[in-house]
């Protein structure tokens, strides 16, 4: 496994096993943030800064662990390095851009529960990446993240404009086109030959 | 004390019902989304991941209330994820020690239940306000309504995609299976015509409002 190409890592990560489509990692802020291009492109950013610099503390923490011999910490240990790395991140975002941080919301600090972070953390470890490798999957899987992200907030502000009955409004009629992109994106499987 | 007790019991009744119906986490509250769409294939890995994550709310929801008065106001999410990581890693390793098999299937998805909001959103939201017993059968009732709706996709997803249920073949050898739904895509149209068609019971209840009051006073 580890002898992986790097950009068939960044390709696979990033669009033939697109975390949100694919894999159905991070459902929640996709659902809940595509609402606007804006906020749905800068919450893609924030979520790609955490998951590159948790990737990093990721591969720290798993050699530790290798070397006192305690992987039943991995997983306590991975949510801790993701909820400091968030509440950094927030007071980061909160300093420079209150108009972001007001527009980002409640979805900030749920980052911490984003699953596809804690998913990149995983996924890295036990596919046994080296350093590079982790980072580039790390920013992959964000890339791959805010795509679909902004992809679907495009798709959604449009959807504003058109005339839906009341049954099918909201998360009934996102899921369905969530669907349809799920089923665009797996034109891509040809790309790496998966 | 009894009439404490018994009209604390009687609260608690609805606590655990709401859960399964009124306010049920995936198809009113949307919560939770991701194992239910990943892990949704097959019933039987559905039903796992249902139980497995109602273990997890029940325990994590029991000690959170227990604990409720030390934890200090400023730190207490980061305490609840502890208290979830630690019972996520229990049942990671139980399912590896019960089913290898099933322990592949569900994959990752095991270790994520820790990032599951539902469980986060109980201990913040009613857990860390209420009493143990109150707690208890909140997490109780909002992990069956977890693992019925898991079940009830999960159902539809198998039965429709791979024409089995619970690996029991239905419909004999010369059913095509609809692949579509096994794949990703299948799983977000699915839960799309679950929140359909709640959608449409909700829109139906509003327009008899007189009914609806009927109801609420039998219940």
């Amino acid at each position: 496994m580890t002898s992986e190409p790097l950009w068939f890592i960044f390709v696979n990560a990033c669009f033939i096993n697109n975390f949100v489509l694919a894999y159905f990692l991070g459902i929640c802020p996709f659902l809940g943030v595509s609402g606007k291009l804006d906020t749905a492109s800068r919450m893609g950013g924030a979520v790609t800064f955490v998951m590159l610099v948790s990737s990093l503390c990721a591969y720290g923490i798993h050699s530790l662990l290798i070397i006192i011999n305690a992987p039943y910490l991995q997983l306590i240990s991975f949510i801790v390095v993701i909820a400091s790395t968030v509440q950094l991140v927030e007071m980061f975002i909160k300093k420079f851009s209150p108009t972001l941080f007001r527009a980002l919301g409640i979805f900030l600090p749920l980052i911490t529960t984003n699953c596809a972070i804690l998913a990149v953390a995983l996924f890295q470890t036990n596919r046994g990446y080296d350093l590079i490798q982790c980072l580039i999957f790390a920013l992959g899987a964000g890339i791959g993240f805010t795509i679909a992200l902004v992809i679907m907030a495009g798709l959604r502000e449009e959807l504003d404009f058109t005339d839906l009955s009341n049954i099918v409004k909201g998360t009934a009629i996102t899921i369905m086109v969530a669907g349809l992109l799920s089923l665009t994106f797996m034109g891509f499987a040809g790309l790496g030959g998966h | 004390m009894n009439t404490t007790e018994s009209s604390v019991n009687k609260l608690s009744t609805d606590d655990f019902i709401k859960g399964l119906w009124k306010e049920n986490p995936v198809f009113i509250q949307v919560l939770g989304m991701c194992p239910v769409l990943a892990v949704s294939n097959t019933a039987t890995n559905a039903l796992a991941m249902g139980l497995a994550t109602t273990f997890v709310l029940i325990m994590s929801s029991t000690l959170v209330s227990a604990f409720r008065k030390f934890i200090p106001k400023q730190v207490r999410i980061a305490s609840f994820i502890l208290i979830i990581a630690t019972f996520v890693t229990i049942v990671d390793y139980c399912i590896q020690a019960i089913s290898l098999e099933l322990y592949k299937a569900l994959g990752a998805f095991i270790a994520l239940i820790v990032v599951n909001c539902i469980i986060l959103g109980r201990a913040e939201a009613f857990a860390s306000k209420n009493t143990i017993g109150k707690s208890f059968l909140d997490a109780l009732g909002m992990g069956a309504g977890f693992t019925f709706a898991l079940l009830t996709l999960g159902a539809v997803r198998e039965i429709i995609g791979v024409g089995t249920f619970f690996g029991v073949s239905l419909f004999g050898h010369h059913y095509e299976p609809w692949m579509v739904m096994i794949l990703p895509g299948g799983g977000f149209f699915s839960l799309g015509a679950w929140l359909l068609f709640f959608n449409w019971l909700k829109e139906r209840q509003k327009k008899r409002p007189t009914l609806q009051t009927e109801g609420e006073v039998i219940q």
